[in-house]
């Protein structure tokens, strides 16, 4: 007889593993993906390209020759993953050189440098966004306009929507013409992504898909993306009623990065709180943070800022809210 | 449909042998007897080498309140008092006897006929429970409590229902499916048994709906016994652990019994398992005591999954032999389910009064997949059916933090499995919890000693 393994319960697994995750956000990302091509053709291709490999060659790098593992992880998605996301958040025009300093900031000091996978405190690919924002603000504030040509590469620039809408709310000289140039800019071409902006957040309609698909396969709950969504627009709301030049609530979900950041950045295992409560209390803030930064900080976008803050409160938010234990249900 | 609030998670089924009457097996050459078989203080023996036996004599004493007697399941000559490795891989202290013939005490009514319980309505509650505690009975679930003691609450508390466990939710188990199938009547009789011990009005027996046939035999027959006993059969939706104590309590009468050490009955539940409620019709009616049950022998490599009516003490390979004999890829054994129940050391390990199921894994089913880091994804919250975190309490144990362990409720596990079944990191999750668990138990146990 062959010699029996001997080991504790539980002796069988759901047959759920890491990559199968990081591949399934991979799939969702995919519509979002094409669309990104559709829109803004060659150059999207080129930045996606080299922001995933990247990223996995730093990881890779990091693994082999500083960390000295045998086992280098890029195979379970998590940096493939990272590269797209973080191409996502860029314009598709952005110099390929910056793109990687971008990739090896995101790999290389916000996820390795904390210990890897699982390790890191603020999402790598906003963390990367954030640092070539703050870094590049010129070349990362040039959108190409959307449907310019396949190999168009140095299409014609224009303002996203969210730099109309703070133009608007500034007031001054450009507010009137920011008004009208935004009045052709309808919710429709907005949803599908007919807009400038980085070159994975224009399409919403697309990102919902995905949305959708990540519900189904259980990979993500609902409990982020809706309370992130349902607080900008209850909020937004309530300041467009009160102040009608501030934008309508429906224009803020679909505009700028909300719902990338709401539906792949937000719920990004690692950087997001582990109880259901925990999360709706995330959500909630990520969704305040973004009106507020919107409304009155220096940048037209703040859905990025909005996570990268609340990642570093979610510490806390595990320690204070826990899960319901059982027996603590009031009894019917 | 019903099921409990909190977690849980849903392995698949492999019920590969629901199909299967149940089968009495061979008698076995040599019975082992360990004294170990229930949770407690282990049965003192009362035979000694050479002593004859016959199917029903006592060979061993309860060994104090919270113990059981055992009864030889076999006739035959005493062989020796030794010791046996038993299901916890454990060497225990065992009877074993030579079995020769098949002479049963004349005391055990063996007629198939069912004995209803107005034939015997001058039975009081203590007699009742004196008649189980004297037959051995224990919880047949696997957890091996023995029921006098669960039939006994402590003095205030106030039971208002019993509620069977005829969930079954461990993949591959069907003795209980079976046993309900076949025995409908005594399983009944035995349950108002219970009512009667307890002096409650009310019995629910919960089913998973995965066994529908039961479901509508249990209620057909429930409501012909209606003005006997008020027993309600509750269908409930498939989840795991919800054979779990409290998992059940709270899909069937929607209640949660707080925290350790609160017992079930602080919410005015008596749990008892169907096999449980089959065995105190058999002690009380039929004068039976408990040494035998039926046990499920399955796996996917198998080539025969049975139920049997096994004697207690026939070791498990006789089994196996009977069910087409062990499969050339066999990597693991395991006495009960793949969520909870135990690897085996070797196959001689003798049927005991826990023994749900004899579960054969092959080579691939036996290895763990290798461990790659937390991704924090928050799948073990999600499961556990007790609320806990198993990321946290697992790298608590991790870093021997046992006064944080204890404020995070590490004590309120019940080790069903399902964070670790989840874990798509393939983390050792409830092996870490477990050794905080009872290290925790033991700082609390030292405490309460001062």
């Amino acid at each position: 007889m062959n010699k029996l393994t001997v080991s504790l319960s539980p002796h069988v697994h759901s047959g759920d593993s890491v990559s199968k995750n990081m591949y399934g956000v991979l799939i969702a990302l995919v519509p979002a993906l094409l669309c990104s091509f559709v829109y803004f053709g060659l150059g999207a291709i080129l930045v996606t390209l080299v922001s995933v490999a990247s990223c996995v060659l730093c990881e890779w790098a990091i693994n082999k020759y500083m960390l000295k593992r045998t086992d280098t992880s890029v195979t379970d998605g998590s940096a493939i993953l990272t590269g797209v996301l973080l191409a996502f958040n860029l314009p598709s025009n952005l110099p390929l050189w910056i793109v990687v300093i971008g990739a090896v900031f995101a790999i290389g000091v916000v996820k390795m440098t904390f210990g890897g996978l699982g390790c890191n405190l603020f999402n790598p690919a906003l963390a990367g966004r954030a640092f070539l924002l703050i870094s590049f603000p010129v070349q990362m504030t040039t959108w190409p306009k959307p449907m310019m040509g396949f190999f168009n590469l140095d299409a014609e620039t224009g303002a996203t929507p969210l730099a109309l809408m703070k133009q608007v709310i500034k007031g001054g000289d450009q507010a009137a013409q920011a008004a009208s140039e935004l009045g052709n800019t309808d919710f429709l071409s907005m949803l599908t992504g007919n807009t400038g902006g980085c070159m994975g957040e224009v399409c919403e309609l697309a990102l919902l898909i995905g949305f959708f698909y990540m519900l189904y396969k259980k990979i993500i709950t609902w409990h982020i993306p809706v309370s992130i969504l349902a607080t900008v627009f209850v909020f937004a709301g309530l300041l467009h009623i009160a102040k009608p030049e501030y934008p309508a609530p429906w224009l803020d979900l679909v505009s700028g990065g909300l719902m990338l950041g709401a539906i792949f950045m937000a719920t990004d295992y690692v950087t997001s709180p582990m109880s259901k409560k925990g999360q709706l209390v995330y959500g909630i803030a990520i969704g305040f943070l973004t009106v507020v930064i919107r409304t009155w900080g220096a940048y037209p976008e703040g859905m990025s800022f909005a996570i990268l803050i609340m990642n570093a409160f979610v510490p806390l938010i595990n320690n204070y809210f826990k899960p319901k234990r059982f027996g603590e249900v009031v009894k019917k | 449909m019903k099921t409990f609030r909190i977690g849980g998670v849903h392995p698949a089924e492999n019920k590969l042998s629901s199909g299967e009457s149940i089968k009495p097996a061979g008698l076995p050459k040599v019975a082992v007897f360990p004294m170990g078989q229930h949770i407690g203080a282990p049965a003192t023996p009362i035979v000694k080498k050479g002593d004859k036996v016959k199917v029903g004599t006592k060979i061993a004493d309860a060994g104090g309140f919270v113990s059981a007697p055992i009864y030889s399941s076999v006739s035959g000559t005493v062989l020796k008092v030794d010791t046996v490795i038993d299901a916890s891989g454990y060497a225990k202290p065992a009877v074993y006897i030579t079995v020769e013939g098949d002479e049963w005490e004349s005391s055990i009514d063996r007629s198939p006929d069912l004995v209803h319980i107005d034939k015997v309505y001058e039975l009081e509650a203590k007699d009742i429970i004196e008649k189980i505690k004297e037959a051995g009975i224990v919880g047949m679930g696997g957890a091996c409590f023995p029921t006098h003691v669960k039939l006994s609450p402590p003095p205030g508390s106030h039971p208002t229902c019993v509620i069977i466990n005829a969930v079954e939710c461990e993949p591959y188990l069907t003795s209980d499916h079976r046993l309900m199938l076949e025995h409908p009547d005594e399983i009944l009789e035995g349950v108002a048994l219970l009512m009667k011990a307890v002096n409650v009005n009310q019995a629910y027996i919960g089913i998973e709906s995965n066994k529908p046939d039961a479901i509508q035999l249990m209620s057909d027959k429930a409501k012909v016994y209606h003005k006997f006993a008020n027993i309600e059969v509750v269908p409930l939706k498939v989840k795991y652990p919800q054979g779990g104590e409290k998992q059940l309590i709270d899909a069937v009468i929607r209640r949660q019994v707080p925290a350790p050490p609160a017992l079930p009955v602080s919410v005015g539940a008596i749990i008892q398992n169907v096999g449980t409620a089959y065995a105190v019709y058999e002690a009380v009616m039929k004068n039976k005591p408990l040494f035998e049950r039926i046990v499920t022998v399955t796996g996917k490599s198998l080539s025969h999954p049975s139920n049997l009516l096994v004697r207690m003490g026939t070791p498990m390979q006789q089994l196996i032999d009977e069910c087409g004999g062990l499969p050339e890829d066999t990597g693991k054994i395991i006495g009960g389910g793949p969520m909870m129940g135990k690897a085996l050391l070797n196959t001689d390990v003798p049927i005991c009064k826990g023994s749900s199921g004899v579960l054969i894994m092959n080579d691939k089913e036996s290895k763990r997949s290798s461990v790659q880091p937390c991704i924090r994804c928050a799948k073990c919250v999600s499961a556990c059916p007790m609320g806990l975190e198993p990321f946290l309490l697992s790298k608590l144990a991790e870093a021997e933090n046992w006064e944080r362990s204890e404020q995070e409720d590490v004590t309120s596990c019940i080790e069903c499995g399902s964070c670790q079944f989840t874990c798509p990191s393939h983390r050792p999750l409830l092996d870490l919890i477990r050794q905080g668990k009872s290290t925790v138990m033991g700082i609390i146990r030292a405490r309460h000693a001062k």
